[in-house]
């Protein structure tokens, strides 16, 4: 089991890359949408034996993160009529190499970290890491609003998996709580894009530092 | 001797029907019916037929190209074990010889693309040795982490059952080392995402535009060779997806085919689902490569 887990996790792991160096922004929301989908199969993987509230959990955060949340970011990309491509604030391949690095030092980090001896020999301490810090390079080096929205959906995915250490004591409906959260907090970001686009024609945030009238 | 027999006619015979399984999956995906599957050997049948026409700026280096490049990845594919057999020469530290003798087709290649004179051919050569740059640390960090699961320094033993490491430990760096392969394949053999083989447009050619002097049987040894390096990097790539053997060469021998050209039908239909990447992309693709590949390694010396 623990070498499917690692195998899911380092093709997470290279997604996490794919994410920083693809320039359409579809393109992006694909790939963090197949990313949701992929962790959505870990609890299935993890508790053994396999209980009801781990196939709810798995079930709801596939169908959320892998179906329900592109979709909507596609349409707010549409109506918008937002140009495809991103904008980053450094070059793609610069920011694929610092996401290399975060990688190799989420891998170091986590090699110093105590962990439970059922987790020792699993990734999920180290891939965490590394999504969660590729998840602040995509929200911290890129202007589109609705790019900072995926860098937050890729922070949430390595909150996930981190989440997959603590599953046992983690009640459902924290798991749940904290996918509503997710959802509703793009539902009105995705309702936001139209109108920052209305109001201002730019969906630039330099722009978007002012307060005016 | 007959595994070795058999290695030599599969070595020789099967490569130009790669090309055309791909041809036909691509063509099936795009709802047409495609040339034939044997189109390939017809191609080299007419080419071999035709006369030579050699440009009057052209030295030896022209001619001798193609052959040296075909000697090369023929020499390659003596050294790489097909499946579960040996492979019929194999020393301590032939995978630096695999990697080089790739290097060195390569290198004959670009040398007779400079030779012809031509500015395009000059430019397809440019971007061939680029992109090789990055290809070739991919291909070694690949090695090196098969090298180290298997604690051995020979293509034969190394690439016999990656999987004999604790699987949990091998595992998740043996799905880097895939993807990193894949990509390395498609690149050096000028698929979709990076090169276009059908393109004719000399400016976004990469491999096409660095032969488009060679004519006759130069050029039918030239399609020779690209398909014998799609049939030995595939072969590599086939130990790290599919190490399943069941100890009997009759049927292993099959089904070591059946997976070649399924492998053939998945870069078919990697080229058809995917548009082909703008120039100055390509090397975020292969720099992609480099660190699956390094990172697979990484997990394992970590």
């Amino acid at each position: 089991m623990a070498s499917i887990v690692n195998s899911l996790l380092v093709v997470v792991l290279g997604l996490n890359l794919f994410a920083l160096g693809s320039s359409r922004l579809n393109a992006v929301i694909r790939i963090v949408a197949l990313q949701g989908a992929l962790l959505g199969f870990l609890p299935l993987l993890i508790h053994q034996p396999i209980g009801l509230a781990a196939v709810v959990a798995a079930v709801a955060a596939i169908v959320l993160k892998g179906i329900v949340i592109p979709i909507m970011l596609t349409s707010a990309l549409q109506r918008a009529q937002i140009k495809r491509e991103v904008e980053p604030l450094i070059g793609l391949l610069p920011s694929m190499i610092l996401g290399a690095l975060v990688t190799g030092f989420a891998m170091m980090f986590a090699a110093y970290l105590p962990v439970a001896r059922e987790h020792s020999d699993l990734l999920l301490v180290p891939a965490s890491l590394a999504t969660v810090l590729v998840g602040f390079i995509l929200l911290t080096t890129r202007f589109k609003a609705i790019s900072q929205v995926i860098g937050y959906l890729v922070l949430e995915n390595g909150i996930f998996i981190f989440g997959m250490l603590l599953v046992d004591a983690m009640p459902l409906t924290v798991e749940m709580g904290v996918l509503l959260d997710l959802f509703v907090g793009i539902f009105v970001v995705c309702i936001i894009v139209n109108h920052i686009n209305q109001a201002f024609a730019s969906m630039d945030t330099r722009r978007l530092v002012e307060l005016k009238e | 001797m007959l595994n070795t027999a058999i290695h030599l006619l599969l070595l020789l015979l099967l490569p130009p029907l790669l090309p055309g399984v791909i041809n036909k999956t691509k063509a099936l995906f795009a709802g047409r019916q495609g040339p034939p599957l044997l189109q390939s050997y017809y191609d080299l049948a007419k080419l071999m037929r035709k006369d030579l026409v050699l440009s009057s700026t052209t030295t030896w280096i022209f001619v001798a190209a193609p052959v040296v490049t075909l000697v090369a990845v023929l020499l390659a594919g003596l050294l790489l074990p097909l499946g579960p057999f040996g492979a019929p020469i194999a020393f301590t530290g032939d995978l630096i010889l695999f990697a080089y003798l790739l290097g060195l087709g390569r290198f004959f290649t670009t040398a007779a693309a400079l030779d012809t004179g031509s500015a395009f051919e000059g430019m397809g050569a440019a971007r061939e040795v680029t992109f090789a740059c990055l290809a070739e640390p991919a291909l070694f960090f690949a090695l090196l982490a098969l090298a180290k699961i298997s604690g051995a320094l020979d293509l034969s033993a190394m690439l016999h059952d990656p999987l004999a490491g604790p699987l949990h430990t091998v595992m998740a760096p043996l799905v880097l080392v895939a993807i990193g392969l894949f990509i390395v394949l498609l690149a050096e053999n000028c698929r979709i995402p990076v090169d276009d083989p059908n393109t004719h447009l000399e400016l976004t050619m990469i491999h096409e535009v660095m032969v488009l002097d060679h004519s006759g049987p130069l050029l039918g040894l030239v399609l020779y060779g690209a398909a014998i390096k799609l049939f030995v990097l595939s072969a590599l790539i086939l130990h790290v997806i599919a190490p399943f053997q069941t100890g009997h060469p009759w049927v292993d021998w099959p089904m070591f085919v059946g997976e070649m050209l399924g492998l053939a039908v998945g870069v078919g239909v990697t080229e058809s689902i995917m548009a082909r990447l703008q120039m100055r992309h390509v090397p975020y693709l292969l720099i992609a490569a480099v660190l699956f590949c390094g990172f697979g390694f990484v997990l394992l010396v970590r």
